[in-house]
């Protein structure tokens, strides 16, 4: 049911970790459904040096979460938020139908982690950042209904 | 890889001697049994002879046994059968929150026709109390379906004492046999039911052929409208080379079946007892004893199902998981979450259900690989920490 690609990020996955004083984290998803998504993300010059997940959840979630801190690694913050859940299952190769909530919550523990980040650093020069992330959120709750 | 197969609860391999039993009615002896010139005589003696054998290993008469399209259509008919003819004596239906979908789906549709169903609670081991059973019997009680033992847990329920109960109220008693009859005993008086139902492929038989016992005299409705075959219940022409092979297949559980379960019982013991000696924050899911003799299912904490059933599978092993994930809703097994467990064990559930061709060596394979696989994923888990 799966794609070669999803399988081989399912027992080959990137960036798995902790990381240690990380400048934003995500946390996503809920034991009922059966997903948890850690991603963890240093920033230095807007640009995501390194991205560090944890995930407990099927081999769905746990390909995404590698395939999306692979695509976001040397990113800026720009890129990165216009990183959608489509992109990390096409990335995948396609994920089936009933598993696609699980690139949803790839890109909202990759949002969340910069959410978290901008939240920290409200210094920063990151209005417009905070405007794309708000049309990004909007974005992701029609997606969950 | 010579892959190890743990799933037999889901299905088993049909054993070569009911494949060669089966392969004669095929395109020799191809016949209509409803036709009277010697083609058709000898299908229906043999589906006559299959009779014979299935009645054997649930104790039952000849004309008491049904055969139907598989274990689904048996629970279907016998929810809907009973419901639909005694329906002026009542509308009320009891059954367990862990049976089968087959069981809780008809309830469901049954509760959509003006019928109420009662839906028993479980103990955290999956029991159904027999007493919970007698205080939910009303005036309109017309049928109680507890199933013989669970598919998911292994957990073997009090069928007999259900079965006084349903006895004394006068209600009529249905059980899923599917898990148990050819595995442990389901003989159909020691059990005191009034409808069984049994599956071909559950135990070395071939897939698409079940059956339904319905003691005589049992109220009934036919469930397939159309000719006479099955004593006008279940019309359709007979799935001959299935019922042939379902035939031998009991032939061949009722005669190895204490060897059988003797066997497989040791090695699911030693499965059990190594889990939990190889790997730390594992839970018995089911009762310790009161169990089939095939089945483990564990909760292995902080990591889901699937992606162990995934590892497992490259490692050549073919297990099962009660996680979501595994279906299309995103809830967990609704067995476990009825045994109280947290959605989170409910996720991280494994079945092993063993079988005929289970080995010692396959064991002990699976005792070394799920370790390294647990450790795997845990590593990656936001929810373990060392």
């Amino acid at each position: 049911m799966y794609s070669e690609k999803v399988m081989e990020h399912f027992h080959n996955p990137r960036n798995v970790g902790e990381m240690e004083n990380p400048d934003g984290t995500g946390h996503v998803g809920n034991p009922v459904c059966g997903d948890i998504m850690e991603i963890y993300i240093k920033v230095k010059d807007n640009i995501i040096t390194d991205v560090k997940f944890k995930t407990f959840g099927c081999g769905a979630a746990i390909a995404t979460s590698s395939m999306v801190t692979e695509m976001v690694k040397g990113k800026t913050l720009e890129e990165a938020l216009k990183i959608s859940n489509k992109a990390v299952a096409e990335a995948l190769g396609g994920l089936p139908a009933v598993k696609m909530h699980c690139s949803v919550l790839a890109e909202e523990a990759l949002s969340s982690a910069i959410d978290d980040y901008l939240a920290k650093n409200p210094d920063k020069n990151t209005d417009t950042l905070r405007k794309l992330h708000k049309t990004q959120h909007a974005h992701l709750e029609e997606e969950s209904e | 890889m010579k892959q190890i197969y743990l799933d037999y609860a889901a299905t088993t391999p049909a054993d070569p001697e009911v494949v060669q039993a089966m392969l004669p009615y095929f395109h020799d002896a191809f016949g209509n049994p409803s036709a009277i010139y010697s083609y058709g005589q000898e299908a229906k003696n043999a589906v006559e002879e299959a009779r014979t054998k299935v009645a054997r290993l649930i104790g039952a008469r000849d004309d008491e046994i049904v055969f139907t399209g598989s274990g689904t259509e048996a629970d279907n008919f016998a929810l809907k059968g009973v419901a639909f003819a005694n329906k002026s004596k009542g509308n009320h239906i009891i059954t367990s929150s862990i049976e089968h979908h087959a069981v809780l789906e008809s309830c469901k549709f049954l509760g959509k026709m003006d019928f109420k169903i009662t839906y028993l609670p479980v103990d955290s081991y999956g029991l159904v109390d027999p007493q919970d059973v007698k205080k939910a019997i009303t005036d309109k009680t017309i049928l109680i379906s507890i199933m013989h033992a669970n598919n998911e847990v292994g957990t073997i329920q009090p069928i007999c004492e259900i079965s006084k109960v349903a006895k004394e109220a006068g209600v009529y008693f249905h059980t899923d046999a599917v898990q148990t009859a050819g595995h442990i005993p389901s003989n159909v008086k020691e059990l005191g039911v009034d409808l069984l139902a049994m599956s071909a492929h559950k135990l070395y038989g071939p897939k698409g052929v079940g059956l339904l016992y319905i003691k005589k005299g049992t109220k009934i409705m036919p469930f397939l409208n159309g000719g006479a075959q099955e004593r006008g219940r279940r019309a359709s022409t007979e799935n001959v080379p299935g019922i042939v092979g379902f035939g031998k297949a009991a032939e061949l559980a009722g005669r190895d079946i204490d060897s059988e379960a003797a066997r497989i019982t040791r090695l699911r013991d030693k499965l059990i007892t190594g889990i939990q000696k190889n790997i730390e924050h594992i839970k018995l899911n089911g009762h310790p004893v009161k169990r089939l003799p095939n089945n483990v299912n564990i909760s292995v904490e902080f990591v889901e199902g699937e992606s162990m059933c995934l590892n497992m599978d490259m490692s050549g092993i073919c297990i099962s998981t009660g996680s979501a994930c595994s279906s299309t809703s995103l809830e967990a097994s609704h067995v476990l979450l009825a045994l109280g467990l947290d959605p989170v064990k409910a996720h991280g559930s494994l079945r092993f259900t063993l079988g005929k061709w289970t080995t010692e060596e396959e064991i002990d394979k699976v005792l070394e690989t799920l370790p390294r696989i647990v450790a795997k994923l845990r590593a990656m888990s936001p929810l373990y920490k060392k």
